[in-house]
Formats: C-alpha cells, sequence, structure tokens
C-alpha cells in the first residue's frame, strides 16, 4: 500500500496550476497485449518496449521467447507482473496448442522474473546464482515495482525459480536447448542456444539499440560473457531488450557502451567530476541511435561512482 | 492625540519602516511546494527572497537511489555569494548543508537522502541580503532518510569511521576539490539509531587561512562526498577539518595538485 500512499502525497504535493492534469489522471493499469513476432520454426519472440520501465508501459520493457515443445510450451522470461505473465501464458497457448510446460529466467531481474506466477504448472528454472540472488533482492525490487507500476502489479509476488539450470545441453520434448551459465549484467546470467532455429536467446547480456542496466553489473565477466556468446555460433541473437539481431551487431554495441562507459566513468572520477556533472557529460555520436542511453549512463553512475572514487582517490587523512 | 504623542508614533513608525519594508512574505513558489512558506518564513526570516535562475541546481535525470542523490548547485553568476544553502522541503530533516565560501567560488556539489517525492532547492545569499533561490522537483522512492545506512547493515562503519580521501585539480578557473569522508551519518530516525552526523567542516590553504567552511546536516548521504572551487592558481598544501556531533575531529591534507596524479593513475 505504499503505491497508494505515495501517489495520494504527490497529488496534495501538486497545485492544479503547475502540472496538467494528464499527470495525474491515469490511476487505472492498462491491459497487456504481448504480441508474437515468429522467429523460426516453432518459435517467436515477444518483445518489450524499448523505454525504462515506467506507469505507462506497465513494466513491459523485456523481451520474452516463446517455443513450441512436444511436452508444451516452452517460455523464456516471464515479464514485470503475474498480468503480463498470464498473457505470455495465454498468447503460448494460442501459438503453440499446448500450455507452457518449461520457464527459463535468464536473470534476476523483475522486468524478466516478475511473471513466474502465472506459470503454476510449469517448471521455472534458473541458474542457482539467479535464484539466490532473487531471495536477497526481490522484496526490495517488488517494492520499487509496486511504487512505479501500481495496479498492473496487483498479485504479483516474489515466486523464485528452481535452481536446476546448469551449463550444458538439455532437451525438453524433444526441442534441444543448449545453456550458457554466464555472468556479467548480473551474479547469474543465463543464456540460451535453441539448436533447431539457431537462435541465441541472451537474456540482459545483450542489449540491441538500447543501453544497457548496470546495477548488479560487473565489467570484466560481462565482456568474458560477451566474447563466448560472440563465440556461440547462432543465426540470429535475441537481446533481452531491443530488437532481434541477426548480425552480431547487438552484441559488439554492448560491448562497445561498456567499454565506453567504464573508461567515462573512471575518467570522470580522475577529472573531479562529481556524479551529476558524471551523469549529465556528452553520449558519443555512435550511440545516439540507443534507447535510454541518457536514463541508463545516469543509473551507472550511481551504481559505480562511490566504488571508483574509493578505488581512485588516494587517503589524506594522516 | 498631541502632537508630540503623534510625532513620536511617527518616528517609532519609520524606525519600524525600513523593517517592514524588508519582511515582505516570500513570492508564491513556482514549484507549488506546500511546505515552501513554512520554510521561507523560518530559514530567510524575512529577507527579501527571489527565484534565481541564475541559480543552477543540476540533478540527474532520476534519482536511481533515494539515499544517496546527487545535487550541484552553481551560483557562480551572481557575483558575490554570502551563503548557499540546500534544502529538501518535504525531507524531515529539510536543509543538507549551509555553505559559506569565504575565499572559495559559489559552487558546491554533494549527495542527499531523500525520503520521498520533494522540492530539491538551493538558495543563495547574496551580499546585498537578497536570497536567491532555485530548484526543481524530484521523484524518489521512500525511506532515504529513514533506512538505516549500508555501514550499519554491514556492521563496519566503527572501522573505517572518518576515514578521508580526496583530491585537488588545478584549472584555469578554479582550483577543483574532492573529497569524501567515511561516516554513517545517522538521521536520528531509524529505530535505535540516535543522530549522529558531520556537522562541521572547513578547508583552510597552506598559511591556515579559511577558504570555505560548511555546517552539515544529517540529511546529507552516508559518506558524504564534497565538490567545491577555490580560486585557482593555490599552492601548497590544503588542509581539511571535520567534526561531527559527538565532537570526533577529522583532519586531512593534500597538495593542491593532486588530482593530476590521480588522472594518470586512473587511465592505467
Amino acid at each position: 500500500m505504499i503505491a497508494r500512499r505515495e501517489l495520494l502525497l504527490g497529488a496534495l504535493a501538486f497545485p492544479l496550476a503547475t502540472v496538467p492534469l494528464v499527470a495525474r489522471a491515469e490511476l487505472f493499469a492498462g491491459t497487456y497485449a504481448p504480441e508474437a513476432i515468429p522467429i523460426g520454426e516453432g518459435i517467436w519472440m515477444v518483445r518489450g518496449a524499448d523505454e525504462a520501465i515506467g506507469f505507462a508501459n506497465g513494466g513491459a520493457i523485456a523481451n520474452s521467447v516463446i517455443m513450441a515443445s512436444d511436452a508444451g510450451a516452452i517460455i523464456i522470461d516471464t515479464g514485470p507482473s503475474i498480468a503480463f505473465g498470464a498473457a505470455l501464458g495465454a498468447l503460448a497457448r494460442r501459438l503453440t496448442g499446448r500450455s507452457a510446460a518449461r520457464v527459463y529466467i535468464t536473470h534476476q531481474h523483475p522486468d524478466h522474473s516478475f511473471g513466474n506466477g502465472a506459470f503454476p504448472e510449469a517448471e521455472i528454472h534458473a541458474l542457482p546464482g539467479t535464484r539466490a540472488e532473487l531471495e536477497r533482492d526481490g522484496s526490495g525490487f517488488s517494492d520499487a515495482m509496486y511504487r512505479m507500476l501500481h495496479g498492473w502489479m496487483a498479485g504479483t509476488e516474489v515466486i523464485l525459480p528452481v535452481a536446476a539450470a546448469a551449463e550444458g545441453p538439455v532437451v525438453v520434448g524433444g526441442r534441444s536447448l543448449r545453456l550458457l551459465a554466464l555472468s556479467g549484467h548480473s551474479e547469474a546470467d543465463l543464456a540460451i542456444l535453441d539448436e533447431i532455429s539457431g537462435t541465441l536467446i541472451a537474456g540482459d547480456l545483450v542489449f540491441h539499440d538500447r543501453a544497457p542496466a548496470t546495477p548488479h553489473a560487473a565489467f570484466a565477466p560481462w565482456h568474458a560473457a560477451l566474447a563466448r556468446l560472440a563465440a556461440t555460433a547462432h543465426r540470429q541473437c535475441v537481446p533481452g531488450h531491443g530488437p532481434l539481431c541477426r548480425t552480431g551487431a547487438a552484441i559488439a554495441q554492448t560491448g562497445d557502451w561498456l567499454a565506453w562507459l567504464e573508461t567515462a566513468l573512471r575518467e570522470a572520477v580522475a577529472g573531479g567530476l562529481d556524479m551529476a556533472e558524471a551523469a549529465n557529460q556528452p553520449i558519443p555520436a555512435r550511440f545516439a541511435g540507443m534507447a535510454a542511453a541518457r536514463y541508463k549512463l545516469t543509473r551507472s553512475v550511481s551504481h559505480f561512482y562511490p566504488r571508483l572514487e574509493a578505488e581512485l582517490f588516494p587517503r589524506i587523512d594522516g | 492625540m498631541s502632537n508630540g504623542m503623534m510625532r513620536t508614533l511617527l518616528s517609532i513608525a519609520m524606525l519600524a519602516a525600513p523593517v517592514a519594508a524588508q519582511s515582505q512574505p516570500p513570492p508564491v513558489d513556482p514549484l507549488g511546494s506546500p511546505m515552501w512558506e513554512h520554510h521561507a518564513g523560518k530559514l530567510f526570516a524575512g529577507a527579501p527572497v527571489v527565484f534565481d535562475p541564475r541559480v543552477e541546481v543540476t540533478l540527474p535525470v532520476l534519482t536511481e537511489n533515494q539515499h544517496v542523490m546527487p545535487v550541484t548547485v552553481d551560483a557562480r553568476a551572481l557575483g558575490e555569494v554570502v551563503r548557499i544553502m540546500i534544502f529538501a522541503d518535504l525531507n524531515p530533516i529539510p536543509v543538507a548543508v549551509e555553505y559559506t565560501p569565504l575565499a572559495a567560488q559559489a559552487f558546491i556539489a554533494t549527495r542527499i537522502k531523500l525520503d520521498q517525492r520533494t522540492p530539491l532547492r538551493a538558495a543563495v545569499l547574496t551580499a546585498d541580503g537578497v536570497w536567491h533561490v532555485a530548484g526543481h522537483w524530484v521523484d524518489a522512492a521512500g525511506g532515504g532518510c529513514s533506512a538505516p545506512p549500508l555501514s550499519r547493515v554491514r556492521g563496519d562503519w566503527a572501522d573505517h569511521l572518518g576515514e578521508l580521501r580526496g583530491a585537488a585539480w588545478s584549472g584555469p578557473g578554479a582550483t577543483r576539490l574532492r573529497l569524501s569522508f567515511r561516516h554513517p551519518m545517522d538521521t536520528g530516525l531509524v529505530e535505535n539509531i540516535p543522530a549522529y552526523n558531520i556537522d562541521q567542516l572547513t578547508v583552510s590553504d597552506a598559511a591556515g587561512r579559511a577558504l570555505a567552511r560548511m555546517t552539515v546536516h544529517g540529511a546529507v548521504s552516508e559518506d558524504p562526498s564534497f565538490t567545491l572551487l577555490l580560486d585557482p592558481g593555490l599552492t601548497g598544501n590544503l588542509a581539511v577539518a571535520a567534526r561531527d556531533t559527538d565532537g570526533l575531529e577529522f583532519a586531512g591534507t593534500l597538495a593542491a595538485g593532486s588530482g593530476a596524479k590521480v588522472a594518470a593513475a586512473a587511465l592505467r
């Protein structure tokens, strides 16, 4: 109910004269209408909005994947809420004629994992590290999601996946998948290669035309994971956010942004900039096509700055 | 009424007149804050107040962390500045810092806690006694002031208390000073943790002349960080002295050109 109280305070704080009415008019959540894009034999991509999580998009910003198998549908990433998960499950039934039998969660973040409650009859698998992270951070994520998304989140609870995903091949209902246990975007990132369609489902290790998010990121393992993905033969890549990539550009672009970001943050600290100055620094023209670049840079400054200052500034107390 | 009495009343009125003229109600708040009149009455005590775009309050595009909200105030366009105050109307501890630049420039960057969505402002007092105010609404998740600091949760706050880091960069227009302290900066609003914060900070030059001074409140973030602009061309060592609300004193010394070494090391 924190969300409601915030809403009321927000409304009281604004006199009618200074804020357009539309800013306060939409108090009711809408309905999710996920759409499937066929991208190969028995595999569909469900595109998230290339935006930050916000009330207008109901938090549906991450890509999901639906696959057909003899055991039932396979879902990868369940979205931001139980209502989204339910809509995704219904879409999978329409496309494959079967309910979801297996769900994979690529990593812990709530835009990918909070629809789990809509799949009570499926096995929900994730890397052990993902389960541990969700156990640690899930309730904090939940507070933040309810605060931002209000009614869109109704009924959503943190449902922990089974820590059953591990590096190596797996066959689900006759469909051959190869699981890659990686890290870097978070402490545990699962990528999945669908062998028959040659689709590499990269989770948030890969962003495409949308700036990467870094709240739990570590640069070195993320670059190593990208190298591994680039070396994994595939025909196409479904990034965690952004459009399908058939050229390898998304992996390269993610690596390019991360390399620039790390250098830019180190240079900002080393040049004496404070956080707001670092967040408002120019972003190179080659990233102009990336959605949410300023937003993500600002978040990344918050994630990395204090650590970099502690690393780079000398002690001056005697 | 006798003439004499009339004269007395008139002279009282004339004495009172300049005070009455100064003691205007604060101007209407462009941010429409419910707390503006309350804070303005208390903080400015009847002194003239103007909303002034020459006070630049720079904030990030979003509050990623309500415990650490960066804010940069640049009031160099105003000429001679006596004090810069940073405050958030709807914070339980509204004022975060009161900065007296002395020989420094009218610029400060720091990080504060936000307990909820609030106007975040700077009020800048110029030598003519006028307060110049600017600010923005910022959205924030709740609890920035009322959740325990990370070092209290980890339990290691005392191991690092008063560790002081910093560097100074000599530029053409200013000597830029960055300082960061390890301190829990307890607000007193967390159960069983009394208020405990750094409350005084002074920067002096090699000759012991105070260049900048500030009063710091519990609304400043844990492990507080400050960026100040001192006059260009400073040489020798700068001295930093701080005191917290328990009377502990923290001191540090750094070379006015130490930032060049940091820059060289950072680029590896």
